[in-house]
Formats: C-alpha cells, sequence, structure tokens
C-alpha cells in the first residue's frame, strides 16, 4: 500500500466520507432497533445527521487556558483515531493492507476510550470525573478479554493482517473468540448491562456531562464511527471469503447491520450493572474461556 | 438566508433534546412528562431526547410553582443550557402557582424569574398536550436562529386539553 491508497483510505473509503454517513447511519439503526423492541416507533431516518447539525450550530461557552484546549482537542482526537480504525477495515477484499494492520486497528480502536477517560478529566465536572474512573476501570477489565480473543483468532491463523484473515476459513476456535469479543463490545460502546461509563440520568452524561455545541457534535460522530469499526472488525473475521468484490462488500454491510442489531437486542434485554459486578464479570467469568481459547489455540500449533 | 442557516433551522426543529426541572411541583407533571416518552406516546418520532446534563439540551422543562430553595438552582440550570433554547412551562404551577397562591414558601409564577416560551396549563395536562407544547418550543427555537438575546417572556395559548 502506498501513500496515495492509503490516504485515499483515510480520507474517502472506508476512511472519513464513507464513515461519516455509516455512522449515523448505525446510530439510527441502533435508536430505530431499540425503538422497535420496546413497540415503539422511533426516530425517522436522518435522526442522528439532524442532531449533529444542530448541536454543530450550538453555541459552546467560552473555555479559557489549557483546560479550555484540552476540552476542544479531545473530540476531535477522538472522531480522528475512530476515522482511522475504520480506514483500515477492508471492506472490499485485495484493497490493500499491511502485515499487521490488525494491531493498528486495535489500538486505533483503543485511543477513543483513552480520550473519554482525558476528557472527562480535563472538563473538571463531579459528573466527569465520576465517569471517566469507571471507564478507566471497565477498560482495564475488557481489554484483557478482548485482547486475548484477539490474539487467539491471530495465533490460530498465523497472522496479524486483517486481509489474510479475512481470506481464510473460520474455524470452532475462531468462533469462540467472535463469541468473547461480542461480550466485551458492550462495554467498549458503553450499552448496556455495561453503560456504566455515561450512566444516563444516574451521574448526569458522565464524561460527556460539561460538553455541548461542535464538541458533543463530534464526540456523537466518533461513538458512531466507533460503532462502525467495531461492528467491521468482527464482520470481517465472520464473513465467508467471496471473490466477487461488490458481494463481498455487501456482505460485509449486511453482517456489520446483524452485529448493531444483536448488540441493540442485549441492550434492550438487560439492565445495567454496577461497576463493581461488571469488573467481577470480566475478571472471573469472561477471562477464564478467554485464556482457554488462547491455550487451546497454542496447544494446537504444537506439532506431534 | 443560506443553505447552511436552512439545514440548520430544520434540524433544530427536528432536534429538541430536553431537560427536565422539577421547581417544588407535586410529581404530577413529571409523570405527566415521563409518560411522554413511553411507547404509548413516543416522543422520539419528533427527535425528542431527554438528557442528563442541561449542557445538551435545548429546551428546558419545569414544572412546580418555583419554591424558593428552587429558585437559585433554576437561573442556574437556565445559565447552563446553551444558546439556542427554550423554556416550556409545564403545568399550572409554573404559570400562575395554582393552588399554592399566596403561599409564604413561593416565588412564583415563573416568569418573574426566567423568560418563558411556551406554556402547557393543566393539572397536570395531558403527555399529548406537552408534546404539543415540545413542538411548539422546538419551532421558536428554529425561528431563534440568527437572535443572539432571549425575547422577553409572551404567553402562547399551548393545545386545548382533550376533554
Amino acid at each position: 500500500m502506498n501513500a496515495t491508497t492509503a490516504l485515499l483510505r483515510m480520507l474517502v473509503f472506508p476512511g472519513i466520507l464513507f464513515a461519516a454517513p455509516a455512522a449515523w447511519f448505525f446510530l439510527w439503526i441502533e435508536r430505530k432497533a431499540m425503538a422497535a423492541l420496546q413497540q415503539r416507533i422511533g426516530p425517522p431516518f436522518m435522526q442522528p445527521f439532524f442532531d449533529f447539525v444542530k448541536l454543530m450550530g450550538k453555541q459552546v461557552p467560552p473555555r479559557e487556558g489549557l483546560g479550555g484546549f484540552l476540552m476542544k482537542l479531545w473530540p476531535v482526537l477522538a472522531v480522528a483515531a475512530s476515522a482511522g480504525a475504520v480506514g483500515l477495515l477492508p471492506v472490499i477484499p485485495r484493497s490493500g493492507g499491511f502485515p499487521g494492520d490488525l494491531v493498528l486497528l486495535l489500538s486505533l480502536l483503543e485511543l477513543p476510550s483513552m480520550f473519554i477517560i482525558a476528557a472527562g478529566f480535563s472538563s473538571r465536572s463531579l459528573w466527569g470525573e465520576l465517569g471517566s474512573s469507571r471507564e478507566a476501570i471497565l477498560s482495564v477489565s475488557y481489554n484483557v478479554v478482548f485482547l486475548m480473543a484477539i490474539i487467539g483468532i491471530a495465533a490460530s491463523q498465523h497472522t496479524f493482517s486483517l486481509q489474510a484473515l479475512a481470506q481464510s476459513q473460520g474455524s470452532p476456535l475462531r468462533w469462540l473468540g467472535v463469541l468473547a469479543i461480542l461480550i466485551c463490545l458492550p462495554a467498549k460502546l458503553h450499552m448496556n448491562p455495561f453503560s456504566v461509563t455515561n450512566a444516563e440520568q444516574e451521574i448526569y452524561a458522565g464524561p460527556m456531562t460539561e460538553y455541548t455545541g461542535h464538541e458533543l457534535a463530534l464526540w456523537e460522530l466518533a461513538h458512531g464511527m466507533e460503532w462502525v469499526a467495531a461492528t467491521g472488525l468482527v464482520a470481517t473475521l465472520i464473513a465467508p471469503p467471496l471473490a466477487n468484490p461488490w458481494m463481498a462488500g455487501a456482505l460485509f454491510v449486511v453482517l456489520s447491520v446483524a452485529v448493531v442489531l444483536v448488540l441493540t437486542i442485549v441492550a434492550a434485554a438487560t439492565a445495567r450493572l454496577t461497576i463493581d459486578d461488571s469488573v467481577r464479570f470480566f475478571w472471573r467469568c469472561a477471562l477464564a474461556f478467554a485464556v482457554l481459547g488462547v491455550s487451546s489455540v497454542l496447544l494446537m500449533r504444537i506439532k506431534l | 438566508m443560506n443553505l447552511w442557516k436552512k439545514l440548520l433551522c430544520y434540524s433544530r426543529r427536528k432536534s429538541p433534546w430536553l431537560f427536565h426541572m422539577n421547581s417544588g411541583s407535586c410529581n404530577g407533571c413529571d409523570i405527566e412528562l415521563i409518560a411522554g416518552l413511553t411507547p404509548r406516546y413516543d416522543a422520539e418520532q419528533l427527535g425528542v431526547k431527554h438528557e442528563a446534563s442541561p449542557r445538551h439540551a435545548d429546551i428546558i422543562c419545569i414544572s412546580g410553582p418555583v419554591t424558593h430553595t428552587a429558585v437559585n438552582a433554576m437561573k442556574t440550570v437556565y445559565g447552563q443550557v446553551c444558546h439556542p433554547k427554550a423554556v416550556v412551562a409545564i403545568g399550572s404551577c409554573p404559570a400562575s402557582t395554582n393552588v399554592f397562591i399566596d403561599s409564604r414558601v413561593l416565588d412564583g409564577p415563573l416568569d418573574r424569574h426566567i423568560p418563558v416560551d411556551v406554556y402547557v396549563p393543566g393539572c397536570p395536562p395531558r403527555p399529548d398536550a406537552i408534546l404539543a407544547g415540545i413542538a411548539k418550543a422546538a419551532e421558536i427555537l428554529a425561528a431563534r436562529a440568527g437572535q443572539e438575546a432571549q425575547p422577553a417572556a409572551a404567553p402562547v395559548a399551548a393545545e386545548e386539553e382533550k376533554a
């Protein structure tokens, strides 16, 4: 992959120009599916776009000094990181990629949550700090399981390249890893039952409490792009390899939407766990399976 | 008016986010407001989202006859909501202090302290009347696009209650 294609993928497809509408579309699907599950009609199709435009046109209170500068900086960085993560996804097979892009994708997926932690503390709101500390505790817990699942999948295929993973056939162990990733995704995307970070109404809006106007709009956009990147990662892992690039692209989108629906159903069917219960769940229940997965993959690599 | 302004006005009308504040209400109007968000009335069709932080909100819904202790909190919250904003007074209490009139613990009605855009009378008003008031407030928000200062309070007749 040379610099031009890299830039094109980052900025046009599947990067920021494609990722922004995709983010709004995924946010709408999530809200609409939630409404359907609660027997409501739900928001109109363009709702996340209208929310974005309205927030862009809202005034922001004057923020001074380093704290104010940081509050402006974090949402921009979060959008950049999640747009970069979407740009790495192999939506169309054989469209480029480099060995080890899975590692870069994982780090870019992790950055928005770090920016959220920093954002809550730099807003200097009590609720922001509370939400940030919860996010920090939670991300330490779910990331161990998440990374172990990814390591297990990558080790079973002897590769850290997304392209190679998308082209290879699935095995029972890979399905185990995908299940572990799906368990971690609600925590990554701040959905029920692991929505302690922004815990609506309970701690106001968590790290986002003080944000308004275009800063909040960028946070919403970054959140939507995180959705696209995280569900796209799962779609990459479970999609069967197809020769026709159009078919492969369409299948990728369908699978991503299916993952969004699954996560929404889980969120609608569960209540919010407390921070203690969430952490206990990841360290006691999920970690055992993740260790089992990684160790069995490593044992299977030993040639007898 | 250029294209961006038109889009912004339309988006403001389509996406009113609420912050709800109780200024000493008996909880009757609060229940009716929440009923407007339930599946039966489904305010999300109008783009309404019930926000927890006043910083995110466009419309402040205030219920209750404004007690002395609530005045300062209410002014703080009004200042925390960023421009453009609209205020909806829910129920008869913020409009006229209702049956609590002349009480020594009250500092009402609401428009003595902050400008009110829409009054939804009733004790309590029906959820559909509250939603009609919120839709009206969203239109006022869209019309307020270029303005900087908030206009003075002007009572707007809310939808008539159904019998």
